[in-house]
C-alpha cells in the first residue's frame, strides 16, 4: 500500500510469518537434548508449540527498521513535554555504559574484581549529595516514584524512633500524581495543601493543616507551573517546628542545578529523576533510577548496602546499617543507568551543570516571551518562569487543547503536556539542549496554529494530517480497549 | 441549565436523591461535561459502608481522573452495573441513567443538609 510515498499499514510480525522461513541456522546443538515430557509435568505442557513467527533475516530487519523509523524521539524531533525534561541523551553516556568493565560485570563478583564500578557508584553518591546540599545518597531506587516510596519509608522509620509514626502526608494541588500515590502505598493519608491564585503554596492553609500527625510535605520546587516558591524556607520552618519533614520531588531539578541546593532551603529528603535531570534514557517504564538524598539525621535509615571507601583507597559494600529500611532493589540498583548519569556529571562538571539550568530557564522564558503578545494565547501565570511555563490557548469555536496538540504533530513537534496541572492549558518545557532556531520553530508553529484556529478550525479538528496514523479514537481505546492480537481463525482457550 | 430540584448536591458535584430511606448518588451534568468522555467508574460493592465526606469511588475520563464523594453516610444497597460496559451513560444522562449507587441512609435528614439545586447552581457561577 502506498500513501504519500510512505509504506504504511506495516503488518504485525506474526502476520508476516511464512511457514518454513528461517533467519538463522543454529547448527547442531553441542549439549544433549532433553525430552520435555520426561522433565516437565504433563499438566504444565502445552499441546502445541507456540505459533512463533517464521521469517527470513532481512524481513525481520526491515520490519523493525520501518517501525523504528516511525518512533517519535528526542533524537529526531523537538519534544517539549512539560515536567518530563525530555533533554537530549548525549552519546558519550552510551559509550561509558558500554564499557566492558560495566557490561561484563556480575553483581556477585568478588569486591576486589569490581573496584572500578564501586568507585563510580561511590563518587556518584558524593556528587549527588553535593548537588542536593544534603548529607547522604542512596542509588538503589529504580525510578522517581520508587524514590518517593523509599523516602517515605525512611521518614516513617525515623518517626518510629522519634515519638511514633504519623498518619498524614501533605501534598500540593499541583503535585505529580505519584506524590499522593506514594503516600497511599506507604499507608499514609494524603492531605492536600492549597495553592494561592498565583500558583504558590498558601502558607496559611499549610499552618492550619500541619500538626504532630504530619509526616512530611511533599513539594516540587520549582513547581509544575514553572514557578520557584520563595516561601520554601518558611514552609520548612513550619514543618520542622512540628517535627515534620520537607520532601522535595526532584522532577524540576533541571531549573536549579548549581544555582541553589535543596538542603540549603530546608529540604530533609529528596529524589532525583536521572532520566529528567541527568540525561539518562526515558525508558518506557524501565530501567530507570531515582536516587534519593537525605539529611544526616535520616542517613542511618537509607537502604543498604552503601558503597564506602576504606582508608587504603579501596571500596566496599557496607551492609552494617542496623537502622536501614532494608533493600529496595536488588544489588546496587540499575548500574547501567547510573553510569550514564555519572558520565553526564563528569562531562559537564560543576560549572557545566549550572550552565544547563541557566540555559534551560532561558529557553523556557524565551519561548514565553515570543508568545506572550500572541492574541491566540494567554500566560495565566506571570513570569519570569523557571524551566517550564503554562501556555493557555484562547479556545474558540468548539476547539479543545487536544486539537492544538494534535496539530503540533503535523509540525514535527511532540505536543507538550495537556490539561495538567492547569485545566485547558499546555505545559511547555524546552530544556537546555535545543538551539534558538528550534525554539523559534516551535513559537512560529504555535502562532500558525493559533491563526488556523481562528480561520480554519477544521485544520486542528482533523489533525494530525501528516502522521503515520490519523487521529486515534481515544474514547473507544479507553472504553473498549482491544489489547490482544489473535490470528484470523485462531481458537481461544474456550474453543470460540 | 436548570438543575433538578428533587435532589441535593455537594460542591464537589455529586447529586443525592432521596426516596424513603434510600439515597441515589450520581454526578451533575456540569461535572460530566467538564470531565468530557467518561471511560471508567470504580464503584463500591453492595454492602459497603460509606462515610460522609469520604470518597466511595473513582471516575476516569479521557481528560482527567477524580474521586467520587458521598455527602451522606450509609450502606450501599445497589450499584449501577450498566456503567461498567456503558460509562457513556453518565455523559448522556448524568441525572438519570448515569446514576452510580443507591445507599440506605440511617438519617434521611442528612440529605437535607446538602446544597439545594439553587445553591449548587449559584456556586457554579450561575
Amino acid at each position: 500500500m502506498i500513501r504519500d510515498g510512505r509504506v504504511c499499514g506495516e503488518p504485525l510480525i506474526f502476520e508476516k510469518s511464512v511457514p518454513g522461513a528461517c533467519a538463522v541456522d543454529l547448527g547442531p546443538s553441542d549439549v544433549p537434548s532433553t525430552d520435555p515430557t520426561e522433565t516437565v509435568p504433563a499438566s504444565m505442557l502445552a499441546d502445541d508449540a507456540p505459533p512463533l513467527p517464521e521469517l527470513g533475516e532481512l524481513e525481520v530487519v526491515r520490519h523493525y527498521a520501518r517501525l523504528g523509523s516511525r518512533l517519535f524521539s528526542v533524537d529526531a524531533n523537538f519534544y517539549p513535554l512539560g515536567s518530563c525534561t525530555m533533554k537530549y541523551n548525549p552519546r558519550v553516556n552510551e559509550w561509558a555504559a558500554g564499557l566492558p568493565g560495566f557490561t561484563a560485570l556480575h553483581p556477585l563478583q568478588a569486591e576486589a574484581d569490581v573496584q572500578g564500578a564501586l568507585e563510580m557508584l561511590y563518587y556518584l553518591r558524593v556528587f549527588l549529595a553535593e548537588i542536593a546540599g544534603l548529607a547522604e545518597v542512596s542509588l538503589q531506587p529504580a525510578a522517581g516514584a520508587h524514590g518517593e516510596m523509599a523516602s517515605l519509608m525512611i521518614i516513617n522509620a525515623y518517626h518510629a524512633d522519634h515519638g511514633g509514626v504519623r498518619p498524614n502526608v501533605m501534598t500540593t494541588d499541583s503535585a505529580h500524581g505519584t506524590n499522593p500515590a506514594s503516600c497511599t502505598i506507604c499507608g499514609r493519608n494524603a492531605v492536600q495543601v492549597k495553592s494561592r491564585p498565583d500558583g504558590l503554596v498558601d502558607l496559611d492553609d499549610l499552618r492550619v493543616k500541619v500538626d504532630d500527625q504530619t509526616t512530611a510535605l511533599m513539594i516540587t520546587n520549582p513547581n509544575t507551573i514553572g514557578k520557584f516558591d520563595p516561601q520554601i524556607t518558611e514552609m520548612a520552618d513550619i514543618l520542622h517546628k512540628r517535627g515534620a519533614m520537607l520532601y522535595l520531588d526532584g522532577a524540576n531539578m533541571n531549573a536549579i542545578l548549581g544555582i541553589t541546593r535543596p538542603g540549603d532551603f530546608g529540604v530533609d529528603v529528596m529524589h532525583y529523576n536521572t532520566h529528567k535531570t541527568f540525561s539518562t534514557p526515558h525508558g518506557c517504564g524501565g530501567p530507570g533510577a531515582g536516587p534519593i538524598a537525605v539529611t544526616k539525621a535520616l542517613a542511618p535509615y537509607l537502604p543498604r548496602p552503601q558503597v564506602e571507601k576504606r582508608g587504603d583507597g579501596t571500596y566496599f559494600q557496607n551492609h552494617d546499617m542496623p537502622k536501614s529500611i532494608g533493600k529496595v532493589r536488588t544489588f546496587s540498583g540499575q548500574i547501567g543507568i547510573l553510569v550514564r548519569c555519572y558520565a553526564y556529571l563528569r562531562a559537564l562538571g560543576p560549572d557545566g551543570l549550572r550552565d544547563v539550568s541557566e540555559k534551560a530557564v532561558l529557553a523556557a522564558n524565551y519561548i514565553a516571551a515570543c508568545l506572550k503578545d500572541e492574541p491566540g494565547y494567554e500566560l495565566p501565570f506571570s513570569g519570569p518562569y523557571s524551566h517550564e511555563f503554562i501556555l493557555k490557548p484562547r479556545l474558540a469555536s468548539g476547539l479543545r487543547v487536544l486539537d492544538y496538540a494534535k496539530r503540533l504533530i503535523d509540525f514535527g513537534i511532540h505536543p507538550p503536556t495537556m490539561e495538567w496541572p492547569i485545566h485547558g492549558a499546555l505545559m511547555v518545557e524546552p530544556t537546555e539542549t535545543e538551539s534558538k532556531a528550534t525554539l523559534d520553530e516551535f513559537s512560529d508553529a504555535m502562532k500558525r496554529i493559533a491563526a488556523e484556529a481562528a480561520e480554519t478550525p477544521d485544520k486542528l479538528k482533523d489533525a494530525p494530517e501528516y502522521a503515520w496514523i490519523d487521529r486515534a479514537d481515544e474514547v473507544a481505546a479507553s472504553r473498549k480497549p482491544n489489547l490482544c492480537w489473535q490470528a484470523e481463525n485462531a481458537v481461544d482457550s474456550n474453543g470460540r | 441549565m436548570d438543575y433538578p430540584t428533587d435532589r441535593r448536591y455537594l460542591a464537589s458535584h455529586e447529586w443525592h436523591k432521596l426516596d424513603g430511606d434510600t439515597c441515589t448518588i450520581g454526578i451533575s451534568k456540569f461535572a460530566a461535561d467538564e470531565l468530557t468522555d467518561i471511560t471508567y467508574v470504580d464503584l463500591p460493592a453492595t454492602g459497603t459502608e460509606i462515610t460522609a465526606g469520604q470518597p466511595f469511588g473513582e471516575i476516569e475520563s479521557v481528560k482527567a481522573t477524580g474521586e467520587l464523594t458521598s455527602g451522606v453516610p450509609g450502606v450501599v444497597t445497589e450499584v449501577n452495573e450498566a456503567l461498567a460496559d456503558a460509562p457513556e451513560n453518565i455523559n448522556e444522562d448524568p441525572h438519570g441513567a448515569g446514576w452510580m449507587i443507591k445507599v440506605k441512609v440511617s438519617d434521611p435528614s442528612s440529605v437535607e443538609a446538602l446544597l439545594t439545586a439553587e445553591a449548587y447552581q449559584a456556586q457554579l457561577g450561575g
